[in-house]
């Protein structure tokens, strides 16, 4: 058996409690580690606090050689763990549909999302989001406008747009870095810029830091360690402001 | 006033007025006598002693010229010669004539209007006269005709002076027929050759003679006293009369173009922007004070001034200081600290050098040969140069000691800036670096340059024969998954029509020339109307074009496609060898909804993969390298000569005997050519005359197919397994 187990926002302790138990139980421990992060512990930390070995998976690991995951969940009770919710992140759908045909049976245990977490962190209103985007750091022969598109998109919509930052073996973007690239895409494609942004670092933690402003406000600001993440708000409604200017200095 | 300085003086004063310059070169054969010719053509004009031409071989100021006794690279010179009354500037180049130097001909036509086609009277005609003179064409370089050892006919094969006089008719016919072959429009208005109009002259370029009947009507001396003088050995009476570089420098002022007629013929040929435009207008007119428009044709390395540039200036002047840019490169300004021109090795600097001449320069840090340079900050590059060959055997070189490791990474740098037709790569497994090269002897040249003119020691490999991979039939359309599956690329191939194939390597058709265009050229050579339409890019002889239609997020990921589609043509799936002439269509893409899910890791290996899986499910074959060869020996040695070719898996397609003479045309496998030089002198006790040329790819024998690819593989250290197309798409 295959459990896609959610390890939640920001260290060991965000998991659910059924999760605990599948993992605390399980035979084998995997844990992905490319799509998303705990920043709040590591892989000692995990050992130690679940009891369990743990095997840390690369992105190759999952795309290009799943069988050593599959072949072991044929016979044993295996454990998938990935940071936030299991699904949240597109990719994990494709080792699901392989364990199915190779009849394996499969199950999700869910966890808190950043996707829902910016909800409370921010004041917007989850029935007013539209599309999510990742924005990757560009590449050689590389630097797509779709992010800024789907932000312009929804914009006209009159819906937020969740922007998730490129998480690197080396590096993860960070909040000034990512609307400095916003801005680009933006006079790429001939179009402003958005005027308004809320930046939100290590949600989930006991002390994440969420500050709304104009791009040149937050280019400035010191949003401190990863992981962050970027809201462009459409126009907002007055229990949203409110909130804001309670809770993320507006 | 020394003679030097005052030619200095003469040289400067005429690079201002373009109609008093002629940019010629001189194309032969091999051993026709181009370099002797071009030597007593500078001592007649003064700048070299005449006693020194013709034993020194002024131009081949390369060491390992000198010693072979041939010529390696183009050089440049610039003479003053009068012509009734007036003084012109006569820029020459001198190209090499042996066929594995190719490239540096290719060169030296872009940047001359006019070549001296030099060819001997005894052997006429050969194989590369024509490859050159076709060259010349191409490039709308008008030809006349020098034919050379006319002595020999007279003294060595004893002909009467009738029979003389019929064979040097002879020579001319030839070379018109290939000229009408090659561009029947010009051949009618006007480029036929003609003895009596003046655009062919006779002499011998070693003995320093040569008439032509124009200059008949001045010196008296016609065929009768040449046959006469020569018969008697009185040749210096001839050079005296009748000498060499009067007559020929006469031809070429009165026959061959100035710059500025000949810029409004061949802007159009070499350049493909609009003509209406600045740079187009001042190119057409050959301006001064218009943008310069420079082509670099050659590079190379002054152990004093570093790098120096060659090219062709079309439009604009040079001054130190100009800021250019250099198309196609990183946008930075490179600035000139000195502006010259070439007399013999020498270089001199100049104030100010106006369009119309053939400029060297240094401080272009970022141009190559075939580079673009301009002031402007945009500008349609150059055609770019074609070349008619392609390398076709590789050695691997390592440096001696490690520590020259990145001193021999500068070098081949430097070898690969300075022979475009050079190819340097790395093999990325082994570290090794691999020089690619137009033959055996090609590849001797460069490598013993790197360890001479360089002074870096290396060991160099046996040369390897370098194949090519493509397919025989079509297959699709084939899904590449990318690693997270989310991306399916949908993916068509099949062959590359031959007429298509042809249009790119003629240069018709390129992703530089405007799009329209474009597809109307690849629709008349017979492509698909919506095909033609949707080409994305040309790589080599191959294509990728792309039949989807508003498929979201493709245009922004189009780059990553097409990087995948380049890294399966370096490295076909069979022997990983270059792929060739494989049309690529792709049909339907789909895209993950989200930008981080489609980059680069995921994007590429999709499309690589693909393309590789489909070229093995449509018959991915090999290439190898064919030669064209031709000999010529006594007729009681035909028959060992034409075992020579027919023994190496070659084909023997043509023999004319000339008089007790044969000549025996066919080709081979450039694999089974090693050793052919020797193998061949003492078949024939060292009578036969050779030559080799490229004659392009073709598939390896199904006999011994399976054999070759099994080498390759062992070689390069790949499975023994074939892949399956399933490996590719799992």
């Amino acid at each position: 058996m295959l459990t896609f187990v959610g390890l939640g926002l920001y260290d060991v302790r965000d998991i659910s409690v059924k999760g605990l138990e599948r993992v605390k139980n399980a035979d084998i421990v995997y844990l992905e580690s490319y799509t998303s992060r705990l920043m709040g512990t590591d892989r000692d930390g995990m050992e130690r606090f679940f009891g369990q070995e743990i095997r840390v998976l690369s992105r190759d690991d999952v795309e290009q050689n799943p069988r050593e995951i599959l072949d072991h969940a044929r016979s044993a009770d295996v454990v998938f763990l990935t940071g936030g919710d299991p699904m949240v992140s597109t990719t994990h759908a494709d080792l699901r549909l392989r364990a199915a045909a190779a009849g394996i049976e499969t199950a999700i245990i869910h966890a808190s999302s950043v996707a829902s977490a910016v909800c409370g962190l921010s004041g917007l209103q989850n029935y007013r989001f539209g599309k999510s985007c990742s924005l990757p750091f560009p590449a050689r022969g590389w630097f797509p406008t779709a992010p800024m598109e789907t932000i312009a998109c929804n914009l006209r919509l009159d819906l937020h747009t969740l922007v998730y930052l490129d998480i690197q073996e080396d590096r993860c973007m960070r909040i000034p870095e990512a609307i400095a690239i916003i801005e680009q895409m933006a006079d790429r494609c001939g179009i402003d810029p958005p005027d308004s942004y809320i930046g939100i670092a290590r949600a989930g933690s006991s002390h994440p830091c969420v500050v709304a402003g104009t791009g040149e406000r937050l280019k400035a600001v010191d949003f401190g360690p990863p992981l962050h993440v970027l809201v462009v708000p459409a126009e907002l409604h007055p229990m949203e402001r409110e909130y804001m200017e309670v809770f993320a200095g507006l | 006033m020394t003679r030097r300085k005052k030619m200095v003086e003469r040289v400067t004063e005429l690079m201002d007025r373009p109609e008093r310059i002629r940019n010629i070169g001189i194309v032969a054969h091999i051993d026709h006598g181009k370099t002797t010719l071009s030597d007593n053509l500078l001592a007649g004009a003064g700048m070299i002693s005449e006693e020194l031409a013709g034993k020194q071989l002024f131009m081949d100021s390369d060491e390992e010229e000198q010693a072979r006794g041939i010529t390696i690279d183009a050089s440049n010179v610039s003479m003053v010669h009068t012509y009734e009354g007036e003084e012109y500037l006569i820029n020459m180049i001198d190209t090499p004539g042996h066929v594995d130097f190719g490239g540096d001909v290719t060169r030296a036509m872009r940047a001359v209007d006019g070549a001296v086609v030099v060819v001997d009277a005894v052997e006429g005609a050969m194989p590369q006269t024509e490859t050159v003179l076709r060259q010349a064409l191409k490039e709308g370089v008008r030809p006349v005709l020098f034919i050379n050892k006319v002595d020999r006919l007279i003294n060595e094969l004893k002909v009467d002076q009738q029979e003389m006089q019929l064979r040097l008719a002879k020579v001319i016919d030839k070379i018109n027929r290939l000229i009408k072959g090659m561009n029947e429009k010009m051949y009618n208005e006007g480029w036929k050759l003609d003895a009596a109009k003046g655009t062919v002259a006779f002499g011998s370029a070693l003995y320093n003679w040569a008439v032509s009947v124009p200059y008949m009507q001045k010196s008296g001396v016609a065929f009768k006293e040449v046959y006469e003088k020569c018969h008697s050995g009185d040749m210096k009476w001839l050079a005296r009369k009748s000498p060499l570089h009067a007559v020929l420098l006469d031809m070429v002022v009165k026959h061959l173009p100035n710059p500025i007629d000949a810029q409004r013929r061949r802007i159009p040929i070499i350049w493909h922007g609009d003509e209406s435009t600045p740079e187009g207008r001042a190119m057409l007119s050959c301006d001064p004070e218009g943008p310069v428009a420079l082509m670099i044709t050659d590079i190379s390395f002054d152990p004093h001034a570093g790098e120096v540039a060659t090219g062709r200036l079309f439009a604009g002047t040079l001054r130190r200081g100009t800021e250019c840019y250099v198309m196609g490169a990183a946008k930075r300004v490179n600035r000139l600290s000195q502006v010259g021109i070439f007399m013999g090795a020498e270089r001199i600097e100049v104030e100010a050098l106006p369009a119309g001449n053939i400029a060297a320069v240094i401080g272009l840090k970022d141009a190559i040969v075939g580079s673009t340079v301009t002031t402007l900050q945009e500008m349609t590059p150059f055609e770019s140069l074609k070349h008619y060959s392609e390398p076709v055997m590789t050695v691997a070189v390592e440096a001696k000691s490690m520590k020259d490791l990145p001193k021999l990474v500068d070098v081949l740098r430097q070898v690969a800036k300075e022979d475009p037709t050079v190819q340097v790569s790395i093999n990325e497994e082994t570290g090794e670096h691999l020089i690619s090269g137009m033959g055996e002897l090609h590849l001797e040249i460069i490598t013993g340059r790197i360890k001479r003119d360089k002074g870096v020691e290396i060991v160099t490999s046996p040369p390897i024969v370098v194949y090519r991979e493509t397919v025989t039939g079509r297959a699709g359309p084939v899904e590449g998954k990318s690693p997270n599956r989310h991306n399916r690329f949908y993916i068509e191939v099949e062959p590359l029509e031959p007429a298509i194939v042809k249009l790119i390597q003629e240069g018709k058709v390129s992703m530089t020339q405007p799009a329209l265009e474009r597809r109307d050229v690849l629709v008349a050579g017979g492509m698909d109307k919506e095909e033609a339409k949707n080409v994305r890019a040309i790589e080599g002889t191959n294509m990728f074009i792309d039949m989807t239609k508003g498929i979201q997020y493709l245009n922004e990921t189009m780059e990553l496609i097409l990087e995948g589609w380049r890294e399966a043509l370096a490295g076909g799936p069979l022997a990983d060898e270059q792929v060739q002439n494989l049309k690529v269509r792709l049909v339907d893409v789909k895209l993950h909804e989200d930008a981080i899910h489609r980059g680069p890791a995921q994007v590429i290996p999709a499309v690589r993969s693909a393309v590789k899986a489909a070229m093995l499910m449509a018959g991915d074959s090999l290439l190898e390298p064919l030669q064209k060869i031709q000999i010529t020996v006594p007729s009681e040695q035909m028959g060992a000569a034409t075992s020579q070719i027919q023994g190496r898996r070659g084909q023997v397609y043509d023999m004319q005997s000339d008089g007790d003479m044969m000549t025996v045309v066919g080709r081979a496998p450039v694999a089974e050519l090693f050793g052919f030089a020797g193998d061949l002198r003492s078949a024939t006790e060292g009578r036969a005359m050779w030559s080799t040329e490229f004659a392009g790819f073709d598939l390896v024998p199904a006999s011994i197919a399976d054999d070759v690819v099994r080498s390759i593989r062992r070689r390069k250290g790949l499975k023994d397994q074939l892949p399956r197309p399933d490996d590719y798409l799992a």
